[in-house]
């Protein structure tokens, strides 16, 4: 058996260092990286990247910054088994290996001119903040915008600046609620799906993108059917293991889709044709 | 596309021919009716009337264990990219395998191509072998027209009365032929010993369900809520039996294998199977084929109507090995045939 030198391997890593880690909550922690020489990550909002630690192994996270912001790129990670654990002990200046960006991210394209609602549910927010703020750094090419979050409890909630942020601005229509309030707690209480029915919106310049946990899609969706939206306006983005990123190894894939290279961002009119798919 | 042909008796100095140019594999008997494809020096240690190997020659292409990187963590994260190769001679065969790889070449050469696997299968030179009948009744060949060529080998020898057939499909083929100076041109009377074995093999291999071959996707698509899962889901042991021996599985997982320094190691690849509990659970546990059903189910449906939607060709090449591996006694042509049923 010989052993042959290659480039351009799919499962070769680019060096990334760990520039700045900020603790968002105990379970959560948010990782801007650059890439050697500066060069750009050159993602589209809701795609992912795979990061590794030699010896440990590989995972899929969504990167959770805009392509707008074009120096380094942020990825959030919730402590979760073995591999984000280790990640968790990492420093400022250590480095992670990085494959991608990978798949099919949210539809900026037919967002472009249109009013866009945005629905996050928990480590949802994650992913759809790249979007969030591709949107804030191109705001005069989309119409109304409206953000619907939902947390399980105050203390959950990611982001928290950010947020009070996006409250803030008059082009945004941001709207929280949590399943549990703490007693100083003043927003909305209950699931996210009770925000739905109060946002005003024309259902047919309305595109609705949602991230979020699997069980939080069907209620979604239901209640965004009501509201009038044609189904080739929801569009959802999925989880899945995506552990070669490559459309190759089986194990993100949903029926005849690799979930890694035709998604993790699909089109309702098709997630409702293929059963298990939510 | 040229023929040549190559008396019998010298078939065992055609495989020392190929032994002293590369390692070469083959058809080797076990001692308990079964065979395994295994490194050969003489055609003597081969046996080439031979029912499907335990495994396939998918071994080959896509090796259990097969290092994509290198890595060294001392000074950051430092890799290099490297391939395993070997140049290697498989011998021997069959067309249902042969469609098994050409499936292999399809996944893999698909984009983002794997370079791993491309590179690799380079290095192998494919000599097939035309069966005459039916290996046993788990095969299920007829069905999927696996039972006469459709390409994918350099050389492919038809065994005839007194002669092998051999059809040169390649450059590589064409060189075995002219260097080894063993074959020689083809005559009328052999190729007329291969149009009548060729119809032969017509009465003898029909499909062995009732079901025509472009048919077969929309079974599956129309049966997907059938109870015949759920019942193939209370027999199945979960063990991945079926996924190894099955020569168009190429599902995989990536692990690392540190040194015992803890710096250096490797990234490797490893084969995988969708019919374990844990292959689609994702951070958090959640499984999205947590049934056992589920998973047959989408295990059936990978071999007869997503490939077809994704690379329009069915992945069964009729080689009868999970039937004849599975613990459980899951029949592929009982599986086809309960599902038509059910449908009406």
């Amino acid at each position: 058996m010989e052993t042959i030198a290659i480039t351009h391997s799919g499962y070769e890593i680019k060096r990334g260092r760990i520039a700045e880690i900020t603790e968002l909550t105990e379970q959560e922690k948010l990782y801007r990286i650059v890439l050697p020489n500066d060069e750009t990550l050159d993602h589209d909002p809701g795609q992912f990247v795979e990061v590794s630690l030699f010896g440990v192994g590989e995972a899929p996270i969504s990167i959770c910054s805009s392509p707008t912001r074009r120096d380094s790129f942020e990825l959030c990670v919730r402590k979760a088994g073995r591999f984000t654990e280790a990640l968790h002990q990492l420093k400022a200046g250590d480095e992670v290996g990085i494959r991608g960006p990978f798949g099919v991210g949210f539809p900026v394209v037919p967002l472009e001119g249109n009013d866009v609602l945005l629905i996050a549910g928990g480590l949802g927010i994650a992913p759809l903040r790249s979007l969030i703020n591709f949107i804030i750094d191109n705001r005069r090419d989309f119409g109304k915008v409206d953000i619907l979050l939902g947390a399980r409890d105050s203390e959950s909630m990611l982001f928290g600046g950010e947020l009070a942020y996006w409250d803030k601005r008059i082009d945004l229509n941001f709207c929280c609620s949590v399943d549990q309030a703490a007693p100083d707690w003043q927003g909305n209480v209950g699931l996210l799906t009770g925000l739905i029915p109060g946002v005003t919106l024309d259902p047919l310049k309305t595109i609705a993108v949602a991230c979020g946990p699997p069980v939080m899609y069907r209620y979604v969706v239901d209640e965004l059917l009501k509201k009038g939206i044609p189904e080739t306006h929801i569009y959802l983005s999925l989880e899945r293991h995506m552990k070669c990123g490559l459309g190759k190894c089986g194990h993100c894939q949903i029926h005849d889709v690799y979930c890694c290279q035709d998604g993790p961002v699909f089109n309702y009119r098709w997630v409702k044709k293929i059963k298990g798919a939510i | 596309m040229t023929q040549a042909l190559i008396r019998k008796e010298k078939l065992a100095e055609l495989v020392t021919f190929l032994a002293s140019r590369q390692k070469v594999v083959g058809p080797v008997p076990l001692s308990n009716g079964q065979f395994k494809f295994a490194e050969v020096s003489s055609l003597a240690e081969m046996a080439l009337d031979y029912i499907p190997t335990i495994l396939p020659p998918k071994k080959y292409f896509m090796p259990q264990h097969e290092t994509l990187l290198k890595y060294d963590v001392a000074k950051g994260q430092q890799m290099e990219a490297v391939v395993e190769v070997e140049e290697l001679t498989l011998f021997g065969v069959h067309t249902c395998d042969l469609a098994g790889i050409q499936c292999l070449n399809v996944v893999f050469s698909d984009r983002p191509k794997d370079l791993h696997y491309m590179i690799r299968k380079n290095h192998i030179t494919l000599i097939g072998l035309e069966c005459s009948d039916y290996c046993d009744s788990y095969a299920n060949c007829g069905m999927l027209r696996n039972h006469l060529p459709k390409g994918g080998y350099d050389l492919f020898f038809s065994e005839l009365e007194d002669c092998y057939m051999v059809d040169i499909s390649t450059h590589k083929g064409e060189s075995l032929v002219e260097e080894s100076g063993l074959f020689e041109p083809v005559v009328f009377e052999v190729e007329k010993q291969l149009q009548t074995l060729r119809k032969a093999k017509k009465k003898i291999f029909k499909s062995e369900v009732p079901i025509r071959y472009q048919d077969i996707p929309r079974l599956f698509d129309e049966t997907f809520d059938s109870d015949v899962w759920k019942r193939l889901g209370e027999k199945c042991l979960s063990c991945g039996n079926c996924t190894n021996v099955c020569p168009t599985c190429y599902c995989f997982d990536i692990l690392d294998e540190p040194e015992l320094d803890l710096s250096k190691g490797r990234r490797i690849r490893v084969w995988d199977s969708c019919q374990h509990e844990n292959f689609a659970k994702i951070a958090g546990n959640e499984s999205f084929r947590e049934e056992r059903f589920d998973r047959k189910r989408h295990r059936f449906n990978r071999k007869f109507r997503y490939p077809m939607l994704r690379y329009k060709r069915i992945f069964c090449t009729g080689c009868g090995r999970c039937s004849r591996t599975c613990m459980a006694k899951i029949d592929l042509k009982e599986t086809i045939n309960a599902l038509m049923e059910e449908r009406g």
